[in-house]
């Protein structure tokens, strides 16, 4: 009987051996390690109510994700008629209202404290491209409700789209554009640009005080 | 929806009063968030 060759598998212990995984884990190993994406203490000046608005506008989001889900998968009939419908409906207006309230203090906060300092400008960015394409998404939402209050949106929408020399791109007539847009292509973009802004917030830390040390304006 | 909001002028200023009320609660908001005492605020790193 022939002997199989017990052939051990070639493996490299070199601590950089060229493979793309070896460089990725170690960039993310530098950029955000484990204990600065989920810290189980914090520096003592975020010990103040304005940090919490962030948490409330994630909060809010994931309330009009999961709600939006159940109004796509029973329809316009169902959250037009029925009563557990329209309280849904009514849930995810509500829940825009107060992602859309939370995200403007948010801001505020923000601003006067200029969290765009130490390196963080990338982070305040992606904010301000998140608060625009959150817009979008809710004005595409006023054209998704299948009632008159829509159309008549909708009719008046138009004129301000051709306005801006965008007409020919989004057609507030085209209702399955509109919804398409409101279901799948926007939620995807804020939800993306959100879990960005998360962690780039996790791993620069929350920005100082302005007259803490360190946390000077630049 | 079928009611149209009453609105708010003052010289250039002209807002329904819902927004308007939103504005307000978010101002009252913001500073009720800069002064109220954080629960647990001292127990924090230096």
């Amino acid at each position: 009987m022939p002997e199989i060759a017990q052939v051990k598998p070639k493996t490299t212990t070199a601590p950089n051996d060229g493979s793309w995984t070896y460089r990725t884990r170690q960039w993310v190993d530098r950029v955000l390690p484990i204990d600065h994406l989920l810290p189980h203490r914090q520096p003592y000046y975020v010990g103040s109510w304005v940090y919490v608005f962030g948490v409330i506008t994630i909060a809010a989001l994931v309330w009009v994700v999961v709600i939006g889900v159940v109004l796509s998968f029973m329809g316009p009939q169902w959250w037009h008629v029925s009563s557990l419908g329209r309280f849904f409906n009514s849930l995810h207006f509500w829940s825009v209202q107060l992602f859309f309230i939370f995200m403007v203090l948010h801001l505020w906060g923000q601003y006067f404290m200029a969290g765009w300092r130490d390196g963080r400008a990338a982070t305040w960015m992606i904010g301000v491209v998140i608060f625009g394409s959150s817009i979008l998404t809710a004005f595409t939402g006023y054209l998704s409700q299948q009632n008159f209050d829509s159309q008549f949106i909708a009719i008046n929408a138009k004129d301000a789209m051709n306005g801006a020399g965008i007409g020919a791109f989004f057609n507030v007539l085209n209702f399955g554009q509109m919804y398409g847009l409101h279901v799948m292509l926007l939620p995807i973009v804020v939800t993306f640009l959100v879990v960005v802004h998360i962690v780039m917030v996790r791993a620069r830390g929350v920005v100082k005080p302005i007259d803490r040390e360190g946390g000077s304006p630049s | 929806m079928d009611i149209p909001a009453h609105y708010f002028d003052w010289g250039f200023i002209h807002i329904s009063y819902p927004n308007l009320i939103v504005v307000g609660v978010m101002l009252v908001l913001f500073a009720l968030a800069l002064v109220a005492p954080f629960p647990h605020g001292s127990d924090r790193d230096a």
